[in-house]
């Protein structure tokens, strides 16, 4: 068994409530940081632990948290970002729900790290009955004295709130976050600034995932070395990993980085294996935005080494035969599963979820979707795989925030390692439609594509 | 002060200068197209990515190049730092595409529309863009709404740069407009069709690069290239007074602001200027207008009008419904384009 950082508790009866939180050791890293340790030796912590952003670029949250400015006599701001949107991820959800009391802690912890009185959750719209959880949680940490005035007679004020979103994917974007939790259109923002200079309310901010704020409990309980002594190279710690798709048993796992993926994928501690013990035809490793690999790429590297679930193995190889971690999103596809249809369905998405601000997302996710429709529809021709590639191009790097890249990146990777299946589609034409795929083979009626 | 090299021109600049105004100070070819940016707008700029540059060197410190291309009205000039515009193919490249991706959706209604001829899309897509289109869905299209009784705002052409809403913002108090949705369906409205009401809303008619937003009073009167302009002033206790009036014969058709050559007005005026004073004997006239090159109403800007007229031919038959606008014998005689609206 791997080793639990953030989950070992989970399963025990009552972990959401203050009482048994605190009987299994919770908010000990609260009271140790504000009775024995200065600000800065957190920070210092941090940076020890090598703990990376689990919120999808993986940025040192040690160096972040370093880059945060502190001019006199202005407030600075935590803000979690508990959105949550991205297709195939959805492990923040079940740390919340299951022990809100672990993030409350992250956040006042980081918060005295840092310097803010105010820290903010930000949780999408379609999570409303975890902000309920939380609230609880916050309401119970009020009540004991860990939130409000002298915290624990620290002389440390801290509130924290939660936000609401209203169900926009762009929100999760830090700035697009910012800007919804200031009351306006979630809009991202050009950068420079960066958050870390002018964020909320122009003040400086932290923005971290919730996952990442968590892991601050344990580097704290432990020290930064026990934390980096987790995991493998870079890839520090533990990582939640959301697995879906067609595997036996999805769910969350955490896991110690470096796990190999082949193991995660078919070991009874994790996935066990493939649904009807089919084949594996492809994984998108790290939620929607990652691109695709098929099963001889996703279990070895192009070198023939074995592939290992950490930031640097996943990514061996560049896009040309790599993909990343990203938010961990893992989304198993077996040989049943059309590439094709997949695709459709997060292209749809994002240009769904495009913000509009800038022309080569706002206008060429929506020129891909159409495509992709057509194609789908027998009525795709040879060029439009091309076209596909050309288009894709012209969107990603050249765009206000990275959802341009997030587009682009899965349709590139799709038809770079898929394109025979691409030119099936073209060569059947109308007869695609008959076609078996995953919901017609389980006898389930097919879903509408409009 | 910063020393930057745009297409092998060096040039020193004041700290803070962003690359686009930098290229502004050596002028010419090197300057990049800009749709959104408005130097006298704050946050303008960043939107449209036409005016993307490659940053070579970053700086002299740091002379690494940056990775993506930059929004070059958004990035500030490093010591140091070379950049590439036109001597790039990358960026020329990238530029076309994304004036294809702000055409796609346009409706290329240019022979219909009181913009042609002084519209910055327009000269975009001949300059930067590519001959064919490839897209064949159907484009998006909204209905035409009445700002007021002055203001036609017609979002089907509208480029989303966001300047009208700065105006709103930045000039007048108490902004009734916005955009709303997101996306390609993202719109520039006031929502439930509230006019908007105040001393400088006309202004949103003068920074809009496309014919999005038009003056009613002036709609259909005239093609622009038909108007003579004249610059005027007035005493004027809302505004600076400075206007630039558009005679067909001897009537005023429409008044203005006066713009650069980078299609920027040079001072804001009010409506009552706009709108309300279109009599000679209301003006002091100082003399013709100098029209900048960057307009079709400048002399032989497009000398080859047979060429002109072969592309906007094959860009009509490329629509979906072969719904042709305006087109046929004659199409491009602005007499009788007015005539068939
Ligand atoms: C379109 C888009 C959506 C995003 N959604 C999320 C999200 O739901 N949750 C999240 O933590 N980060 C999301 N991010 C990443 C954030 O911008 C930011 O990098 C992250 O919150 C930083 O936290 P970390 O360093 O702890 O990962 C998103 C980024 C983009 C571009
Ligand atoms: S890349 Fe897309 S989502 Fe991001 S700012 Fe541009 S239009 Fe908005
Ligand atoms: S209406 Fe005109 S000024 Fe306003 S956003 Fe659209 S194109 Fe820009
Ligand atoms: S002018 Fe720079 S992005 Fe539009």
């Amino acid at each position: 068994m791997g080793k639990k950082l953030l989950l070992e508790h989970v399963d025990v009866p009552g972990i959401n409530t203050l009482s048994v939180y605190r009987q299994k050791g919770g908010y000990r890293a609260l009271e140790k940081a504000l009775r024995t340790m200065t600000p800065e030796a957190i920070v210092e912590e941090v940076k020890v632990s090598g703990l990376r952003g689990r919120g999808g670029a993986g940025f040192p949250t040690g160096m972040k948290w370093s880059f945060l400015a502190k001019p006199e006599g202005v407030p600075r701001y935590v803000v979690c970002n508990a959105d949550e949107s991205e297709p195939g991820t959805f492990k923040d959800r079940y740390l919340m729900e299951k022990i809100p009391h672990l993030l409350i802690e992250g956040m006042i912890v980081s918060s005295f790290a840092l310097g803010a009185k105010t820290s903010f959750i930000y949780i999408r719209g379609e999570y409303f009955y975890v902000a309920r959880i939380l609230e609880a949680a916050i309401a119970e940490a009020y009540e004991a004295g860990l939130l409000g005035k002298n915290i624990l007679n620290s002389g440390f004020d801290h509130d924290c709130y939660v936000q609401i979103g209203a169900g926009a994917y762009i929100c999760g974007e830090e700035t697009a976050l910012l800007e919804s939790l200031e009351g306006k259109r979630g809009n991202p923002r050009i950068k420079p600034p960066f958050p870390a200079v002018a964020g909320l309310y122009s003040c400086p901010t932290v923005v971290n995932n919730v996952e990442t704020i968590a892991a601050v409990v344990p580097i704290v309980n432990d020290g930064g070395a026990a934390y980096a002594a987790v995991g493998i190279g870079k890839s520090t710690g533990t990582k939640l990993i959301s697995a879906s798709g067609h595997i036996k048993k999805p769910g969350v796992y955490e896991i110690e980085l470096g796990v190999p993926v082949e193991e995660f994928i078919y070991s009874d501690e994790y996935c066990g294996g493939i649904l009807g013990d089919r084949k594996l035809k492809a994984v998108v490793a790290g939620g929607s935005s990652v691109p695709i690999l098929p099963a001889d790429l996703i279990l070895k590297t192009a070198a023939g080494e074995p592939r290992l679930m950490s930031y640097e193995s996943l990514a061996d190889g560049g896009f040309a035969s790599g993909t990343m971690l990203g938010s961990g999103g893992f989304i198993v596809m077996d040989e049943t599963s059309s590439i094709v249809k997949n695709l459709y369905t997060f292209t749809r998405f994002y240009h769904h979820e495009s913000c509009g601000q800038c022309s080569p997302c706002r206008e060429g996710t929506g020129w891909m979707e159409k495509i992709l429709h057509r194609i789908l529809d027998g009525d795709g021709t040879m060029k439009d795989i091309d076209l596909l590639w050309d288009i894709q191009s012209k969107i990603e790097g050249k765009t206000i925030c990275p959802l341009g890249d997030a587009a682009a990146w899965p349709v590139a990777s799709a038809i770079r390692h898929f394109r025979a299946e691409f030119e099936e589609y073209v060569r059947k034409g109308h007869s695609i439609k008959d076609v078996k795929h995953y919901y017609t083979t389980q006898g389930l009626p097919e879903p509408a594509y409009s | 002060m910063p020393k930057v090299t745009i297409d092998d021109i060096t040039i020193e600049v004041p700290e803070g200068t962003t690359i686009l105004q930098a290229a502004r100070m050596i002028g010419g070819d090197v300057v990049p197209p800009a749709m959104c940016y408005y130097s006298k707008l704050k946050t303008s700029g960043g939107y449209c990515r036409t005016c993307i540059v490659k940053v070579e060197q970053g700086s002299a410190k740091d002379p690494r190049p940056m990775p993506k291309p930059v929004a070059s009205c958004r990035t500030t000039v490093m010591d140091g730092m070379v950049v590439r515009n036109k001597t790039s193919q990358e960026v020329l490249e990238a530029r076309a595409g994304v004036v294809e991706f702000l055409l796609i959706n346009h409706p290329l209604d240019c022979p219909i529309c009181d913009q042609a001829g002084e519209c910055h899309l327009q000269d975009l897509g001949y300059e930067h863009g590519k001959v064919e289109t490839r897209y064949e869905f159907d484009r998006r299209e909204f209905e035409k709404i009445d700002i007021g009784d002055k203001i036609q705002l017609h979002m089907t052409r509208c480029i989303l740069c966001y300047r009208c809403v700065k105006v709103a913002d930045q000039l007048t108090d108490g902004r009734v407009h916005g955009v709303i949705n997101r996306g390609d369906v993202a719109e520039i409205s006031t929502y439930i069709q509230n006019s908007i009401e105040n001393d400088f809303s006309g202004n949103v008619i003068d920074v809009c690069p496309v014919g999005a937003l038009t003056d009613k009073t002036f709609r259909f009167k005239s093609r622009v290239w038909y108007t003579k302009p004249v610059d005027a002033h007035c005493n004027c206790d809302k505004c600076s007074g400075k206007v630039r009036l558009w005679y067909k014969g001897e009537e005023v058709l429409r008044v203005t602001a006066r713009k650069d050559k980078y299609g920027e007005v040079e001072d804001w005026i009010c409506n009552d200027c706009r709108f309300n004073k279109k009599k000679t004997s209301d003006w002091v006239i100082e003399g013709p207008s100098k029209v900048d090159r960057h307009s079709v109403i400048s002399a032989n800007h497009y000398d080859n009008l047979k060429v002109l007229k072969a592309t906007v031919d094959r860009q009509q038959l490329a629509l979906p419904h072969g719904e042709k606008v305006g087109l046929g014998k004659g199409a491009l005689d602005p007499n009788n384009i007015h005539g068939k609206h």
